[in-house]
């Protein structure tokens, strides 16, 4: 009997060295243009090839411009990356999406809505939201570009096995509670380090009822609770997500593919070295308040109490926290003010989080006091099919700016920043210290409260609000 | 790979946990394209008092006096004491580039990220995972005078004036580093075996060998 891991694992397994390590096959090498340059460079110095073209697909997202594109990249040392980028696949002849291409995005937006990963698939991608594909139940994880080369070069990776976690989502999600809430009420309940050395596969009849696109936000943000790999196993709605897919099987291929899909489930009584059930159907919506993703707390409750027992061990975290993001103890979640809105990233930029915020924004204004508040989408093809909708005109109708795809300001590598000490409610997956811009103030949110913050310039319970 | 030898250092500690990746190099310093020079950059937002990018002289920025690599005690220390679980997030390598760049050989925490770890035996750093208690032997080390500390990875021993400590490492790692080995050069002489999968499994599932 096997977990939906040891499957996968064993299905990739080429050779056991008898040190414990493994040689695995990597299906899927997705590149963008950050951590690969120095990859391609080390590749080249060492005189050597790449060893399956046809397993790579290319995308610049990091560093774009998500404005005025039409004038190309102003920073002249984001555009020595991209260039390199372009150079570098052009050089190889591989697969990409040029910032002109209607397919260009954010690499893990990208990737499924092409169908180029497929369940059952080995992926790996130099940046650690590779963990979002689990969802098609791929055994997806992020590396650094040592192994990006590594891969390039020899199309495996040496690897230790890890071990079993299954977390188990049971009860029926409230209205207004998304994955993305999910997400963070594990990371809080396990912590950033609570999935380290284990691959994590997620069950239940909660999980079972989330769509493709709410799986990813889930899988995506694994890696925020220390597991590189999140797991969901492959069900009809897997299936019919993929099916038509640009670079998918078709026809008969599909069918026999299909068949092959279906059995990407771990066993009945499958050992797991860790379980933890959680039962969601008395959740409220999050909010990170801190510096750290498990600094989270449900929309309806207080920031944390210092001389609570629960955090003796974490107080001076917590107190650098508060001082950090200008926040008190005991505060009402409420009370916070927002000074821009982010809505995007590789965790929310996909339709269905347009629709939401949509939604919820549609005949209303984005408060006098939000300086900005851009909706970022995670593609072109996610970009066009939202203006089909006529989802554009409501946002801009609203106050939000319009933007073209990338990873904006999750990380502020291009013009998308916060200036210090600005606060803002952020779709994206992480709260570090400066992660948006220096002495920025980032909280982690699903798209419904980022927009509900927007209308209203402060943080309030999106249930109240509808 | 340089080949990691025993070395005697005195050691740096700083009194933080999960300290991530976008801490120890800031993103705007992952736009070079090559691994050299990001140790002026270590630790950026904490370590200068001015924003800083890529290209800029970071010797006219103004410094934050208070910052922990700043106290003249940890000057030249090649081991790095931090707080659990130590580069978290990203899985940037620019962060083991910019750690050893700057000087360290080898980090010391209760606990690392998985991507981390993994990255520095790609570079020849070494992380070592010891035990609270441990850590806080080495801790009041480095607050003495008699705070040398030697790390000799052959024997897996930490070595100070007064006491030492075993650390644990796999085999395999210890040898990658102490021999300098090259895993892509290690992984070529099997070329045949993964040509052999490959073949298999074009039959077996073609769909994933489309493009």
């Amino acid at each position: 009997m096997k977990t939906l891991y040891d499957k996968l694992w064993d299905e990739h397994h080429i050779h056991s060295f008898d040190n414990g390590y493994s040689l695995i096959y990597i299906d899927r090498h997705l590149i963008h243009e950050v951590t690969s340059p120095q990859a391609f460079e080390g590749l080249k110095q060492a005189g050597r090839n790449i060893w399956s073209k046809k397993s790579i697909m290319a995308v610049p997202d990091h560093n774009v411009p998500t404005k005025m594109r039409e004038n190309g990249i102003k920073d002249p040392i984001s555009k020595i990356q991209v260039d390199a980028l372009d150079k570098n696949c052009k050089n190889n002849n591989l697969l990409k999406f040029d910032l002109e291409d209607i397919r260009q995005g954010i690499v893990h937006v990208v990737g499924p809505e092409q169908g180029i990963l497929l369940p059952g698939m080995t992926v790996v991608c130099g940046d650690s939201h590779t963990s979002t594909h689990g969802a098609l139940a791929a055994l997806a994880f992020g590396i650094g570009t040592s192994e990006v080369e590594h891969v390039l070069a020899t199309q495996c990776l040496l690897q230790k096995k890890s071990q079993n976690m299954n977390i188990n989502v049971v009860g029926e999600m409230p209205n207004y509670f998304y994955s993305k809430d999910l997400a963070l009420l594990i990371i809080s309940k396990i912590g950033t380090a609570g999935g380290t050395g284990f691959a994590i596969e997620y069950t239940g009849n909660a999980i079972r009822n989330l769509s493709m696109e709410a799986r990813m936000t889930l899988c995506n943000m694994t890696i925020e609770a220390g597991a590189t790999t999140g797991l969901i196993a492959v069900d009809e709605k897997t299936i019919s997500y993929v099916n038509g897919k640009p670079y998918a099987p078709k026809e008969e291929e599909f069918k026999k593919a299909s068949e092959y899909w279906r059995d990407l489930k771990s066993d009945e009584g499958a050992h797991f070295d860790k379980t933890i059930e959680i039962d969601v159907s008395k959740s409220s919506p999050m909010i990170t308040w801190g510096t750290s993703p498990e600094m989270a707390v449900a929309v309806d409750d207080k920031l944390p109490d210092l001389d609570d027992e629960r955090f003796i061990s974490k107080r001076d975290d917590l107190v650098n926290a508060f001082s950090y993001m200008g926040l008190k103890e005991k505060q009402n979640v409420n009370s916070i003010e927002l000074d821009k809105i982010f809505i995007g990233s590789c965790t929310n930029s996909r339709i269905e989080d347009l629709r939401v915020v949509a939604d919820i924004v549609k005949n209303k204004k984005v408060a006098k006091n939000i300086k900005s508040a851009i909706i970022v989408p995670g593609s072109g093809l996610v970009k066009e099919k939202a203006e089909k909708e006529g989802l554009d005109k409501i946002f801009k109708k609203s106050g939000f700016e319009w933007r073209s795809p990338g990873c904006s300001m999750c990380l502020g590598m291009n013009d998308d920043k916060l200036s210090e000490y600005e606060r803002c409610a952020s779709t994206s997956n992480r709260n570090f210290e400066g992660r948006q811009g220096r002495l920025s103030r980032t909280h982690l949110v699903s798209p419904a409260t980022a927009a509900a913050a927007a209308i209203h310039g402060h943080f309030v319970d999106v249930r109240e609000i509808i | 790979m340089r080949k990691f030898k025993t070395f005697e250092s005195i050691a740096a500690y700083i009194d933080r946990k999960n300290i991530d990746t976008d801490a120890i190099i800031p993103k705007q310093y992952l736009k070079a394209v090559t691994r050299e020079g990001f140790g002026e950059n270590l630790f950026d937002d904490w370590r200068y008092l001015e924003p800083g990018n890529l290209g800029d002289d970071h010797s006219l920025r103004k410094k934050n006096p208070e910052f922990f690599l700043y106290n003249p005690k940890y000057r030249g220390a090649k081991i790095l004491i931090a707080g659990d679980n130590f580069g978290c997030g990203s899985s940037r390598e620019h962060a083991v580039w910019a750690l050893m760049d700057y000087g360290f050989d080898v980090v010391i925490s209760t606990s690392f990220a998985d991507i981390f770890y993994n990255n520095c035996f790609k570079n020849g750093l070494l992380p070592i995972a010891l035990h609270q208690q441990q850590i806080n032997k080495l801790i009041k080390v480095t607050g003495s005078n008699e705070n040398l500390i030697t790390i000799d990875l052959s024997n897996q021993i930490i070595q100070t004036k007064n006491f030492e400590i075993k650390f644990n490492i796999d085999a395999r790692r210890k040898e990658v580093l102490i021999e300098g080995i090259d895993d892509i050069s290690e992984t070529l002489k099997l070329s045949d075996k993964i040509k052999d999968y490959e073949n298999k499994k074009a039959l077996k599932t073609p769909w994933m060998f489309n493009s």
